[in-house]
């Protein structure tokens, strides 16, 4: 499969960001056009296109805004969900610093579709440059007409709000989301009510991610089909992959849906010199790892699911074999114990003592019943939590075991810090110069 | 402390940019964070009254979101990113030097009032680890050595750029950013290697798209 720079094609242009440097390249032409179609026109389009959802699930795009039922009587919101916290992901946040437009065209598009006349972008607050170059995008489409009342002579009105959020990972979960939008702790609803029925202040809502979102004006302006030429029947059109770790070029890598790990490994230079893949992961630290039997898989959510993991947020991991698997797996658990809301008790008690396990057995004073006891926590966990945050939790360590038995066995006697020099992993290491 | 009618001015305002005013709290709390350095009871109580909620809560919310302090800050906030593909490449490394450096734990404050530490989560920047912040702009790349220098100019009072976004001006200058209350530092670059390493790739291989569709 091929690099596909569309969301990134001119980020090196000095000005990608600001309203000058995005129309010079068709900015707002999709505006101008789905303002002239009927709505449901475009969540027609936005259906065949096939599009499905950047923020980790894969939902299909145009499916859930036919969710919300029309001529309701009550106002509709659009709410673009860019809290973007899953350890590993990384590539909305680049998206919107270099070409906040795209976001914000296709903020006006999607709430016409869906009739909204109100739209609020979420973004996680430890960004406050994200905040700057979005809120100017803002700023800029209303003073050019392309936001406010009567858009373009259409009669169409929209405001859109920047709304920062202040720290928690779970407000990313939609619903969680919500609560904190309307001024409340960031804990998740119960659904169904969905939120395409009743989300923000009871109103039917739709929420989508912030590269969902930015796909949009892309996909009005070149039509439906013009995705479907990337990617497969299930997972079509291009993805912003954001490749980290031991690889020689991480980076921002915009490719079709379907491209192999082992072609996303090739462009970013490979592993670091003189060192091999041990372990990588598709889609952020809530989906299980994969190793070097998978690179040849092609990266798309049917693919990925077959393999027993999923695309999550397509920002691929990278880790060599300095790496101790016990301590990366640890770490995150001390991330997932943190960022529990605290709501539901599998979850809260969970990843209190799955943690606790690891982190003993990091430190090679582990017992040798820990391993069948967080494998069990985990069960307990999987499917009995309250939102998708407890199954997170409960994913990386059986989804390292498969791979990595003994390293945690392990654990019972030997320090992660012993077996892997720390010194080596890190990217200062005399190895990498 | 007591807030002067221009910070009260602002809150209202931020008010009537919802439709439903309780919407405000969270950048509310920015606000008062900004004019503080914490979130006070006083903090709390001017957030209560604006909103017409209880102060407890307010409080309730407060205490939710890591991002809050309820406790004084200093001048500059840094955090080191230690989430896992940090924390390996580099970020404990990191936050070993400059906490035994600085004889400062997690959450604590130096001891001039300079500068507060934290062990941060993962940053929405994992391809540039390790990351650290300084008043939460990004400090990308970061080595020992690096984050060393950054801290002491930033205790000499001498200028320090973020790798990706503006001079570094203070927390209490962020938070009001984050309040809603722009700074017009936009411009400041934010564009590396890293983020056009696809792009530059795609030219290099010739994958790139005809100029009539994108
Ligand atoms: C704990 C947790 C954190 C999440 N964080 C994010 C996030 O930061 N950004 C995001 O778009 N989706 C996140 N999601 C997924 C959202 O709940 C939701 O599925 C998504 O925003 C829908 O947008 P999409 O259909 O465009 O993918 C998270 C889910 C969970 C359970
Ligand atoms: S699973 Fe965890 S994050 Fe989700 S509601 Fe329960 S406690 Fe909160
Ligand atoms: S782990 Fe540090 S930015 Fe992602």
């Amino acid at each position: 499969m091929v690099l596909t720079p569309i969301l990134t094609a001119h980020w090196d242009e000095a000005d990608s960001y600001k309203l000058e440097g995005y129309k010079r390249h068709h900015g707002y032409v999709a505006l101008a056009k789905a303002l002239k179609s009927d709505p449901d026109s475009i969540i027609q389009t936005v259906k065949d296109s096939g599009l499905r959802g950047r923020g980790g699930a894969g939902f299909p795009t145009g499916m859930k805004w036919g969710f919300v039922p029309q001529n309701d009587g009550k106002p509709h919101y659009l709410v673009v969900n860019a809290d973007e916290s899953e350890p590993g992901a990384c590539k909305d946040i680049p998206l919107m610093l270099a070409n906040p437009h795209a976001l914000v065209e296709g903020v006006a598009i999607s709430s016409y579709a869906i009739r909204a006349n109100h739209a609020f972008i979420y973004i996680r607050g430890e960004v406050p440059h994200v905040i700057r170059r979005v809120t100017n995008a803002v700023k800029e489409a209303y003073a050019a007409g392309l936001l406010g009342q009567n858009i373009q002579g259409s009669g169409f009105n929209l405001e859109v709000v920047v709304h920062a959020g202040a720290g928690a990972y779970i407000c990313g979960e939609e619903t969680a989301l919500l609560d904190s939008l309307e001024g409340h702790r960031g804990q998740p609803r119960l659904k169904p009510p969905f939120p395409a029925v009743a989300g923000l202040y009871a109103s039917p809502t739709v929420i989508n991610n912030a590269e969902t979102i930015a796909n949009i004006p892309y996909i009005i302006r070149n039509g439906a089909d013009w995705l479907k030429q990337w990617g497969t029947e299930k997972s079509p059109g291009f993805k912003l992959f954001a490749v980290s770790g031991h690889v020689k070029r991480p980076g921002i890598y915009e490719a079709a849906l379907g491209t192999t790990m082992r072609e996303l490994l090739e462009h970013a230079g490979g592993m670091r010199d003189g060192h091999t893949l041990k372990f990588w992961i598709p889609g952020g630290s809530s989906v299980p790892m994969l190793t070097e039997a998978h690179l040849d898989l092609p990266l798309t959510y049917e693919d990925m699911a077959a393999a027993g993991t999923m695309l999550g947020t397509g920002t691929p991991m990278v880790f060599d074999e300095t790496t101790s698997v016990v301590k990366a797996v640890s770490r995150w658990l001390q991330f997932y114990k943190h960022e529990s809301c605290g709501k539901c008790t599998p979850c809260r008690e969970g990843t209190y003592w799955i943690s606790g396990l690891l982190k003993r057995l990091e430190k090679g004073e582990g017992q040798e019943t820990d391993l069948e006891k967080i494998d069990e926590l985990c069960q307990q966990i999987m499917g009995r939590s309250f939102c998708a945050l407890g199954d997170a939790a409960a994913t990386p360590f059986p989804g390292a075991m498969k791979h990595f038995r003994t390293e945690f066995e392990a654990g019972v006697r030997t320090a992660a810090d012993i077996a892997f020099d720390p010194a080596a992993t890190t990217i200062f290491s005399k190895a990498n110069v | 402390m007591t807030f002067t009618e221009t910070t009260w001015n602002e809150a209202k305002e931020l008010a009537g940019r919802y439709p439903h005013s309780r919407s405000a709290l969270l950048p509310m709390l920015h606000l008062v964070q900004s004019v503080e350095g914490l979130v006070s009871s006083d903090g709390i109580a001017l957030c209560a009254d604006v909103l017409d909620l209880a102060t407890a809560e307010v409080a309730a919310v407060a205490t939710f979101y890591t991002m809050y302090k309820r406790h004084n800050t200093g001048k500059h906030h840094v955090g080191v990113c230690t989430n896992t593909m940090c924390g390996l490449l580099g970020g404990d490394a990191i936050w070993n030097a400059i906490s035994s450096d600085l004889n400062t734990g997690h959450d604590e404050t130096s001891e001039d009032g300079k500068i507060t530490l934290e062990r941060i989560e993962c940053q929405a920047a994992c391809t540039h680890a390790p990351v650290v912040t300084l008043d939460w702009e990004f400090f990308d790349d970061a080595t020992v050595d690096g984050v060393r220098k950054a801290l002491s100019d930033l205790r000499e009072g001498k200028e320090v750029k973020s790798t990706r976004g503006p001079v570094i001006k203070g927390l209490q200058a962020s938070e009001r950013l984050l309040a809603g209350f722009d700074d017009d530092e936009f411009d400041a670059p934010a564009i590396d290697e890293k983020m056009l390493a696809g792009l530059h790739r795609a030219r290099e291989v010739g994958q790139t798209l005809p100029s009539s569709e994108v």
